[in-house]
């Protein structure tokens, strides 16, 4: 799609979200080389300001942990639980809302009872729930995220499915006695996916801010340095070293802020008949 | 809207809600079957309950003896009467403990989403009005911030700024120990308490509110009957008030009641770091010691308020719009 790229790379906002997005990409993979020392090892004396020591930049936390390391690997976490939760709740969704949308009728109206079940239950209590029952691990808050993160998916993929399963090419690939399943999988999926991409992107996003309130509270993983957990730590510091919350804060808030300014431009690029709105 | 139809459309919809709650029950009672332990456990919460008569009357409630899908009868029964177990932390009943604290998460609920809607609907037509400028670019700028922080960490932020640093405002509680008890004293000291917390709550939902509200009220600049209302010789401020921002709020109206379940998501964390002692509180201390009966009958009692706040909003956009006939 070389015309929508072209059309995303006019989009200000979006090419700086994808800027953006790629130095943390970066700096995630790259934080073993970056930073060999374990994050969770104590190297210096607690809770010594950014700047006050040039060994480390960014200061340390309240038992010593290097920030910039903690920062570092908490990108890889906090990265890795986004995308792995939006794409496993596209892969759900999309599956609900293309066999509610191509079959219709009982299904449908099963699917969509499921649908509406699930947005009933409040997301942080449903992914509460999940994980103290599942308990805490990173896979664990995958999944809880993803259950929660589906039913937007699934009614958008039902709403495209709907508007193309009566189209020529789907009836023509009917009378030929095409299974049903290809015809889905092949045929109208590819031409469902755009808005299902943009919206699947935003997830990401809503994934990390679960992830961070998850951590915040200190239900994630307990072997794994997130960047909602250092925001939890830091909250008995707020007195005197607030930086540790701050930093990691505005970590999280300028991944957030780059997946929608990046979500906002494929809109732009992707439904061309959707802009200006 | 036909005033004698509302109590048949406000009994139908709560009658098309009664599937919608079983089903919750029932993920809640698979949910119970995943746990590690039997249902006796988790419904005690490990508590090693050892009174044989309250093991017998457990065993009676739950149909402990019967096949699973006759347990699952038993646990829908007595949730519909109300019955969400016993909870050994609090030494009380369950629904006891949770409606014991709804009344401060509610007031932390509402005054957050009153807020936003102030801000985000206030900015929205602000934004509108001067769409193309500087001003347009400073608040949509904003609101792009504040949808991508986290509010938990918002609200510590502002604990930094209002509490530590200039300390104009508490760091956290619902009121001062020790201070006035009752009267004018008393509203006055939960309203200073109340300030950031609903601001953390609600600044995610003002930047929501003020793009829906800038996108909604431009489309609804352009409509005829503005163009009408300008050809009258309407004054602006009428205009933009009384007829295009009348007609752009249904889109902010619905997503604030098809936001109830967020907001009271979001509720957790913040009353986890203003330790204010509601709903929020009650389920993380209950998530941290598995009082599972506790967080369960909360997973239900929220999504009951879920439901109950989607039938409002349906009632009320009708009224805000005629245009709508709710079957």
């Amino acid at each position: 799609m070389p015309e929508g790229l072209r059309r995303f790379a006019r989009n200000r906002g979006g090419l700086l979200g994808a800027g953006v997005l790629l130095v943390v990409l970066a700096l995630a993979l790259l934080a073993p080389v970056l930073s060999p020392v374990a994050p969770l090892r104590i190297v210096a004396p607690p809770e010594l300001w950014p700047g006050e020591n040039p060994r480390y930049p960014l200061g340390t936390d309240s038992v010593g942990h290097d920030m910039a390391a903690l920062l570092l690997w908490g990108a890889r976490a906090t990265l890795l639980v986004g995308v792995s939760a939006s794409l496993a709740a596209t892969v759900l969704g999309t599956a609900v809302g293309a066999l509610a949308g191509y079959y219709g009728g009982r299904v449908d109206a099963g699917l969509t009872k499921l649908t509406e079940l699930f947005q009933t239950i409040p997301n942080l209590v449903f992914i509460l729930t999940i994980v103290v029952i599942l308990g805490p691990k990173l896979s664990h808050t995958i999944i809880a995220i993803a259950v929660v993160s589906w039913t937007p998916l699934a009614r958008l993929a039902r709403a495209e499915f709907l508007a193309l399963r009566d189209r020529e090419f789907v009836q023509a690939c009917r009378t030929m006695n095409m299974p049903g399943w290809r015809i889905i999988l092949f045929e109208v999926l590819p031409n469902a996916l755009p808005p299902i991409i943009v919206l699947s992107s935003l997830t990401v996003a809503s994934a990390i801010l679960f992830e961070a309130a998850l951590s915040f509270l200190g239900l994630g993983d307990p072997d794994v340095a997130t960047w909602g957990r250092l925001v939890g730590e830091g909250k008995e510091l707020i007195r005197s070293s607030w930086y540790v919350s701050a930093l990691p804060g505005v970590a999280i808030m300028l991944v957030v802020l780059s997946l929608n300014l990046v979500g906002d431009g494929l809109n732009d690029a992707l439904n061309p008949k959707l802009r200006d709105r | 809207m036909r005033r004698s139809a509302v109590p048949r459309i406000i009994l139908r919809r709560l009658v098309a809600a009664v599937p919608l709650l079983l089903g919750v029950i029932v993920i809640n009672f698979c949910l119970i079957q995943a746990a590690p332990g039997s249902f006796m456990d988790v419904m005690t919460s490990d508590s090693q309950v050892t009174d044989p008569a309250m093991i017998d009357h457990l065993r009676q409630v739950y149909g402990l003896d019967k096949p699973a899908w006759m347990q699952l009868l038993h646990y829908v029964w007595s949730i519909v009467q109300g019955d969400f177990g016993y909870s050994y932390r609090q030494n009380q009943p369950v629904l006891d403990a949770i409606l014991e604290r709804a009344p401060a998460t509610l007031l932390l609920m509402v005054s957050g989403l009153a807020l936003a809607a102030v801000i985000g609907i206030t900015a929205g037509i602000l934004a509108s009005l001067a769409v193309g400028t500087v001003w347009d670019s400073v608040i949509t700028g904003i609101a792009l911030l504040c949808f991508a922080a986290p509010s938990f960490w918002l609200g510590l932020m502002l604990i930094v700024l209002f509490a530590v640093k200039l300390e104009w405002l508490p760091v956290g509680g619902l009121q001062t120990i020790g201070g006035p008890d009752g009267g004018g004293g008393m509203v006055l000291d939960v309203a200073r308490h109340l300030v950031l917390p609903a601001l953390s709550l609600g600044l995610f939902y003002a930047a929501f509110y003020t793009r829906v509200m800038r996108a909604s009220m431009l489309d609804a600049l352009r409509m005829d009957f503005v163009r009408t209302a300008r050809a009258k010789g309407l004054g602006r401020a009428r205009i933009v008030l009384a007829y295009a921002a009348r007609n752009a709020l249904l889109p902010v109206v619905t997503i604030l009641g098809l936001q109830m379940g967020t907001v009271l998501a979001g509720s957790i964390t913040i009353e986890t770091v203003f330790g204010w002692p509601g709903i929020g509180l009650l389920l993380l201390d209950s998530v941290m010691s598995r009082n599972y009966p506790v967080v369960l009958g909360i997973l239900v009692l929220s999504a009951t308020l879920v439901v109950l706040a989607n039938i409002a909003v349906d009632l009320l956009y009708m009224r805000l719009d005629p245009r709508i006939v709710l079957r």
